[in-house]
C-alpha cells in the first residue's frame, strides 16, 4: 500500500472540506471586513439540520436516494436563514459601529448557537445513517471510499459554480462593487443591503454543505463540531489571503494537505520527538507563520478578487 | 480591520469561548430540624463528553434521592442531602476551579471528577480542605498514589485494567503486532502504556505508538501511518468519542485489525457512533456484569425508567454516594474529618461489586469484565482479574 498516496487522499477530503467553510470567511471579509466568528457554528447547525430532516424522511420509507437532496436542501434552507438572521440582528446594526464590536457580537453569537444546539439536539453525538453501501476503490494502493469521492468532486463543483456567479453575473458584479466601496457602490444604485445579505446566505448555504459532509464522512454530528472546524477553516482563508475567493479554496486543500502529510510524517522525521498528535498544531503554526511572514496570505488581498 | 490585529483578536476569542458559564447555587436556609448536608458532583456537563458526564450526575443524583426517601437520621438529626452538581468540562484547569468552587460551597464529600486528568488536579484542593472524594471511574494509578488520604475510587485502577487487556489481546486473541493509540489524557496514555507492559510481557510486539487529543473526530492520518505497520490488533486508549469514529475508519481503510479499547468505550455510544463497524470490537469495564450483582438488575430497571439507558459510570456513581453516606451513618456525623475513617475500612455491597478500600483508597480485588459487540450489542465474555 502506498502511504504517501493515501495520505494525500486523506488530505484532499479533509482540504475540501476546509475550502468550502473558507469561502464563507472570505466573502463576508471582502465585503465587510469583517470575521464572522458564528460561520463555524453555521456548518453545525447545517450538519444537524441535514441529519434531523434525513431521520425524518427515512422514517417515513423514503428511498435515500431522494431523501439525500430534500434534507441537503432544507439544510441549506435554514442556514441561509440563520445567515441572514445573524447579518440583521449581530451585524447589521453594528456596521459603522468600531471593529471590535461585531466581533464580539460574532462570538455572542457562536456561544448562543453552540447552546440552542445543545438544547435542540442534545449533548451526544448523533450517527450518520448509512444510506449507501459505502464501497471502497483502490487506486495506486491508496483507498478512497464513495463518500470520499463525492466529498471532492461536489466541493470542486461548488467552487466553480460560485466564481461563475462572483465573477459573471449581474449579482456578482455589485458584490465585487460593494466589496471595493460599499458608498460609492451605493451612488451606483447597488442596494448593500440586499448584497451583504445575500452574501451571507450564500456563504450559510455553502457551510450547511460542508456540515453534511464532515458528518458524512466522520460518521457523526455533535453541537460542538463546528468550534475547531471553523478555527481551520479560518486559518485556511488567512493562508490563502482571506478576502481572496481562490485563496480561500486553495488555503483550504494546502491546509488539509499539510495537516495529513504533517501527521503522518512528523514522527518519523523527527525521529518520534513529535508525533501525530501534533496535527492540530500545524492548522495553527501555519495561521502563525503566515500572519508574521506573510500577512497577506500566499494569493494577496487583490482588491478586484474580493467578493 | 487590519489583519494584524487578527492574533489579538483571536486571542480574545477564544479567552471568551473557553470561559465558562458560571452557575451559583442558591444556599437555601436550614430548614427547621433538618441538617442539610450538601454532595458535590463534578463531570463533564458540556462537551464531547457530556454525555457521560450526565450520565454520572444522574447516577449520583438517583442514590442522593435514594437516600432522601429513606429518611436517615445522623447525629439525632434528620437527614435531607442536597447535591451541588459542577461541570468541569473535562478540562483540568476548570476542575480546579470547580474543586475550589464545592470546597467554598462546604460540600461533605465529592463524587468525581469523571476523567483522571480532571481527578488528580482536583485531589489535591480537596485533600488541603480536608474534603473527602470518591471519584467513580477515574483509573489512573497516580491518582491514588499521591498520598492523599480523602482520595478513593470505587473502580479499578490502570493497571488492573490494562495488564487485564495485554494479556487478553496477547493471549487470548493470539495478537502478535499491537498498535496502540492513545489521547494523552492522564486515562488514555496511563491505559495505553499498561496495556504496552502487559502485552509485552506476554509476549507481543508493539509496532506502532501513535497519539491523538480528545477533541480529534479525524483518525485517517494517524490510522495510515498505522496501517503501514501491519499490525494484527488496534488498542485505543480514551473515551468513546474517539473510539467510535476510529473504528468507522479503520473500517474505510480497509485496516485489517482486532479494535480494543478500556472503559472508556463500553457505551451504548460507541456502537451507536462506530455503526457496523463496532461488530467484533472489545473493551473493558472493571467490575462484574451488572445483571450478576445482587440488586444490578433493579438498579438498572430503575435508573432507565427514570433517565435513560445507563452510558458508562452511573452505576458507580450510586454505589460512591451509597459508601459515603453508610460511612456518615456508622461515624454519625457528616463531618469529613469523622466519617473519613469509617470510610476508609467500609465493606458494602454495592451494584457493581463489593466495595472495600486498600489503604492508598484503591478498589480491592478489582475485578474487570471483558466484553465484546456481538450483533450490535456488549456482551460479557469473561470476568477476569480477582474478584472477591
Amino acid at each position: 500500500m502506498n502511504i504517501f498516496l493515501q495520505q494525500i487522499v486523506n488530505g484532499l477530503v479533509q482540504g475540501s472540506v476546509y475550502a468550502l467553510v473558507a469561502l464563507g470567511y472570505t466573502m463576508v471579509y471582502g465585503i465587510l471586513g469583517l470575521i464572522n466568528f458564528a460561520h463555524g457554528e453555521v456548518v453545525m447547525v447545517g450538519a444537524m439540520l441535514s441529519l434531523s430532516a434525513l431521520g425524518v424522511l427515512l422514517g417515513w420509507d423514503i428511498s435515500p436516494l431522494m431523501a439525500l437532496p430534500i434534507s441537503i436542501t432544507i439544510a441549506m434552507a435554514g442556514c441561509m436563514a440563520l445567515g441572514y438572521g445573524i447579518e440583521r440582528v449581530a451585524y447589521r446594526p453594528l456596521r459603522h459601529a468600531p471593529r471590535l464590536a461585531p466581533l464580539i457580537t460574532a462570538i455572542g453569537i457562536s456561544i448562543l448557537l453552540q447552546n440552542l444546539a445543545m438544547m435542540i439536539w442534545g449533548r451526544g453525538y448523533h450517527p450518520f445513517p448509512v444510506l449507501f453501501p459505502n464501497t471502497t476503490h483502490t487506486f495506486g494502493g491508496a483507498i478512497i471510499s464513495d463518500v470520499q469521492i463525492a466529498i471532492v468532486v461536489l466541493a470542486l463543483l461548488i467552487m466553480a459554480g460560485l466564481m461563475t456567479v462572483v465573477h459573471h453575473t449581474r449579482l456578482g458584479r455589485s458584490m465585487r462593487a460593494v466589496a471595493e466601496n460599499q458608498h460609492t457602490a451605493q451612488l451606483m444604485g447597488v442596494d448593500i443591503n440586499r448584497v451583504i445579505s445575500i452574501t451571507f446566505m450564500l456563504g450559510s448555504a455553502l457551510a450547511a454543505i460542508a456540515g453534511l459532509m464532515v458528518s458524512a464522512n466522520y460518521g457523526l454530528a455533535h453541537y460542538y463540531m463546528g468550534f475547531m472546524l471553523g478555527l481551520k477553516a479560518f486559518t485556511a482563508a488567512v493562508l490563502g489571503g482571506i478576502g481572496n475567493l481562490r485563496g480561500a479554496m486553495l488555503g483550504g486543500l494546502l491546509l488539509g494537505l499539510i495537516e495529513s502529510l504533517g501527521a503522518g510524517y512528523i514522527g518519523g522525521l523527527t525521529g518520534g520527538f513529535l508525533s501525530s498528535n501534533y496535527q492540530d498544531v500545524f492548522a495553527f503554526f501555519v495561521l502563525i507563520a503566515v500572519l508574521v511572514f506573510r500577512p497577506s496570505g500566499l494569493l494577496g488581498e487583490r482588491l478586484a478578487e474580493r467578493a | 480591520m487590519s489583519l494584524r490585529t487578527i492574533p489579538a483578536l483571536l486571542l480574545i476569542a477564544s479567552a471568551l469561548t473557553l470561559a465558562g458559564c458560571d452557575k451559583t447555587t442558591n444556599n437555601d436556609a436550614n430548614t427547621a430540624g433538618e441538617l442539610i448536608v450538601r454532595i458535590g458532583s463534578a463531570a463533564p456537563l458540556t462537551g464531547n463528553q457530556a454525555h457521560i458526564g450526565k450520565d454520572n450526575e444522574s447516577g449520583t443524583r438517583m442514590a442522593i434521592d435514594d437516600a432522601n426517601a429513606k429518611g436517615i437520621i445522623i447525629g439525632g438529626r434528620k437527614v435531607h442531602f442536597e447535591l451541588i452538581s459542577e461541570d468541569d468540562q473535562a478540562d483540568p484547569k476548570t476542575a480546579t476551579i470547580v474543586a475550589q468552587k464545592l470546597v467554598d460551597d462546604k460540600v461533605s464529600g465529592v463524587i468525581g471528577h469523571l476523567n483522571s486528568g480532571t481527578t488528580i488536579p482536583a485531589s489535591k484542593i480537596y485533600n488541603d480542605n480536608g474534603i473527602v472524594q470518591i471519584s467513580p471511574s477515574a483509573t489512573a494509578i497516580n491518582y491514588t498514589a499521591q498520598g492523599f488520604n480523602t482520595a478513593f475510587r470505587v473502580m479499578a485502577n490502570d493497571a488492573q485494567q490494562g495488564r487485564v487487556l495485554g494479556e487478553y489481546a496477547a493471549k487470548n486473541l493470539g495478537a502478535k503486532k499491537i498498535a496502540v493509540i492513545d489521547d494523552r489524557t492522564a486515562y488514555g496514555q496511563g491505559l495505553a502504556d499498561e496495556f504496552i507492559k502487559a502485552a509485552q510481557a506476554a509476549g507481543a510486539q508493539i509496532v506502532a505508538h501513535e497519539y491523538t487529543n480528545d477533541k480529534a473526530v479525524d483518525f485517517t492520518a494517524v490510522l495510515t501511518e498505522v496501517k503501514g505497520k501491519q499490525p494484527d490488533l488496534l488498542f485505543y486508549g480514551g473515551m468513546d468519542p474517539q473510539a467510535g469514529p476510529m473504528a468507522r475508519q479503520i473500517k474505510t481503510l480497509a485496516l485489517n485489525v482486532k479494535f480494543m479499547t478500556g472503559d472508556g468505550g463500553y457505551t451504548p455510544e460507541f456502537i451507536r457512533l462506530a455503526g457496523d463497524a463496532a461488530e467484533g470490537s472489545y473493551a473493558t469495564l472493571p467490575g462484574v456484569p451488572l445483571n450478576k450483582m445482587p440488586g444490578g438488575k433493579e438498579f438498572e430497571t430503575r435508573f432507565v425508567a427514570k433517565y435513560q439507558p445507563i452510558q458508562l459510570y452511573a452505576p458507580y456513581c450510586y454505589d460512591a454516594v451509597n459508601v459515603m453516606i453508610a460511612a456518615m451513618q456508622k461515624a454519625d456525623s457528616v463531618e469529613p474529618a469523622k466519617y473519613l475513617p469509617e470510610l476508609a475500612k467500609i465493606s458494602l455491597d454495592g451494584v457493581t461489586s463489593r466495595i472495600q478500600f486498600d489503604t492508598k483508597g484503591d478498589l480491592l480485588g478489582g475485578a474487570v469484565t471483558m466484553y465484546q459487540v456481538q450483533q450490535g450489542k456488549w456482551q460479557a465474555l469473561e470476568t477476569l482479574g480477582v474478584a472477591h
